[in-house]
């Protein structure tokens, strides 16, 4: 269980996360949702102790992670961030071979292959193995960076806006993925997540944030509705079912009235 | 690019050490007095002339070379950026500062406080370059090297009006050219150091691998980041000083062989670190050569040597790249 404890941060004189309580138990998928700078990156990185605790607390399996070893935390949770540097010159398989860092510390055993070669094959990335990460278009290689974090084998993964950069059938088969692993496996995985169907498809619960709060915590069923995601998006989101699922239509479309300037 | 395998990097790794062997061996031989067995004509005995200048000035080009080149991909690590290395980044510098201020404090000091003095230097100097590297915005990474050559150049000014206030100009020019010509036995042995230095990357080889990964990566693979920062820096200072110290500064070795390396081999450090070693200490003897070569018998220094060869071999090697994508 993750267990967050009214945690603030304050960043150049901004309030970004404002008293977060909230507890994810393990198992299933988890997505945060919201607007651009409502703090979900930031709570991420919190929790994945890549940005240090200013106020309150976090906590995975108890263990509380302001204090746990690096290596230990290693083994119990995985991030993965967008990474704006230059990608490195390694092959794939050398890549996701880094995942297995916390349990071979660099001397890969044949578990250690094993598990690189089904990370591989999960993401359908064999093909792909020997081919240098320079090499790679930006969606493979946000592939690549998927497949090295669940080689890491830990019981928590962390997602930050995942499918960025991938096209349609590889962010429907990202999110495929990530409900069988979490089905499978019992993997819990915590998403942030920007289309909002995509959190509806796949998630068991979604949790939005605004403003550095938690505006609007529940089932998909909860979440997808008008008056919901008017408060979380600041415009009124025709929400329908259509093939068993609730979608949300936030596209632009011509002909439609411009959104009225509301006060928020 | 194909795979690099581990055969790959052996086979590298080969080549480059039986063409060291043999820029050693030419090393040896070059020289304004002739080698003869006898020390007849009142000529130098053959053991003698080895023992007391050609093989040491011989060692201690093969050690600055690998032992720089690795100090530059260490650098290149830590800043994520590949267009540094510690001559462009303030650490030479600021070596060339300590060792200013033990000539000015202590006159007497012996090369090893002196080379005490230059790391300890080195490393406060590179602090501040590598705090300073990690606030420019990553997206814009010409911006690293440039603020690298624009605060050497402030440290660089800033010893070059203390020397000059204290009458040490011509030392100075010693600290900040490097030549192999008065390199003699009992002169050079601080230098044996480089050995340690390139052990310890390559024993931290798959840290510093997944240091390029960035921070963030880094840390949820549970490396210990700012620790291994501190490693990388004390390695990089350490070396750059003792090649002050010893030798002078030798520019562009830690610039052109990384990347060169990582071109031809990739970036994964556990096969890479000891081409680069290598690579140095090719590079770097093999300008000794030149510089012994071309005015023979009077010489030109290795660093004015790779000065120039240094930017036309990196100029080449990119151009080349570039025709064949």
């Amino acid at each position: 269980m993750i267990e967050i404890k009214s945690v603030s941060l304050v960043r150049e004189g901004q309030r970004v996360l404002d008293a977060i309580d909230l507890s994810l138990p393990k198992g299933g998928i988890t997505a945060l949702v919201g607007p651009n700078g409502a703090g979900k990156s930031t709570l991420l990185s919190l929790a994945a102790r890549l940005l240090p605790l200013q106020a309150g607390s976090i906590t995975i399996d108890g263990l509380p992670v302001s204090s746990t070893p690096g290596k230990v935390l290693a083994r119990k949770l995985a991030i993965l961030r967008q990474d704006s540097g230059p990608p490195p010159r390694v092959s794939v398989r050398e890549m996701v071979g880094f995942g297995r860092f916390p349990h071979s510390g660099g001397r890969m055993t044949a578990e250690d292959r094993e598990m690189v070669a089904q990370a591989l094959d999960r993401f359908e990335l064999t093909d792909l193995a020997s081919r240098s990460l320079d090499r790679l278009s930006g969606g493979q290689r946000q592939r690549v960076m998927v497949a090295m974090t669940y080689a890491q084998g830990s019981d928590y993964i962390l997602l930050d806006e995942p499918l960025n950069n991938l096209d349609m059938y590889h962010a429907r088969k990202l999110m495929i993925e990530l409900r069988r692993l979490a089905d499978e496996t019992g993997r819990t995985i915590v998403i942030v997540l920007h289309d909002i169907n995509h959190a509806a498809a796949s998630a068991d619960r979604i949790i939005a944030m605004k403003d550095g709060r938690i505006a609007a915590d529940g089932t998909p069923e909860k979440i997808m509705r008008t008056e919901v995601l008017e408060a979380i998006y600041g415009f009124p989101v025709e929400v329908v079912d259509a093939g068993g699922m609730r979608l949300a239509l936030q596209y632009a479309r011509s002909g439609q009235p411009r959104d009225q300037a509301r006060p928020s | 690019m194909p795979e690099i395998t581990p055969t790959a990097h052996r086979r590298a790794i080969a080549s480059a050490g039986l063409c060291l062997v043999l820029l050693v061996v030419l090393s040896l031989g070059i020289g304004v007095e002739d080698l003869s067995f006898s020390g007849a004509d009142g000529a130098m005995p053959l053991a003698d002339l080895l023992s007391i200048s050609r093989l040491p000035r011989t060692l201690a080009a093969v050690l600055a070379g690998a032992g720089l080149a690795v100090a530059g991909q260490i650098m290149q690590t830590l800043t994520r950026n590949r267009f540094v290395e510690p001559s462009t980044a303030g650490t030479a510098q600021s070596a060339a500062l300590g060792i200013l201020i033990v000539t000015l404090f202590l006159p007497s000091a012996d090369l090893g406080l002196k080379a005490l003095v230059a790391s300890g230097c080195a490393l406060a100097g590179t602090a501040v370059f590598l705090a300073t590297a990690h606030r420019l915005p990553p997206e814009q990474p010409y911006l690293v090297p440039l603020f690298g050559l624009v605060y050497g150049g402030v440290v660089g000014a800033a010893v070059t009006y203390v020397a000059w206030q204290n009458d040490l100009l011509q030392y100075l020019d010693i600290w900040m050219n490097g030549e192999f010509s008065g390199v003699l036995k009992g002169r050079y042995e601080l230098l044996w150091i480089a050995v340690l230095v390139v052990a310890a990357a390559i024993f931290f080889a798959d840290r510093l691998t997944i240091m390029a990964l960035g921070e963030a990566q880094a840390t949820s693979l549970g490396l210990d980041y700012r620790r291994m920062t501190q490693i990388g820096l004390v390695l990089v200072s350490v070396m750059s000083a003792l090649s002050v110290v010893v030798v002078g500064l030798i520019p562009f070795v830690g610039l052109v062989v990384p990347n060169l390396v990582s071109r031809l081999s990739g970036d994964n450090l556990r096969g890479t670190l000891p081409q680069v070693a290598l690579g140095g200490a090719i590079l770097v003897t093999g300008c000794d050569i030149l510089g012994r070569l071309i005015r023979f018998p009077y010489e030109i220094p290795v660093g004015t040597v790779m000065g120039v060869a240094g930017p036309g071999i990196f100029l080449w090697f990119i151009l080349r790249e570039r025709r064949d994508a």
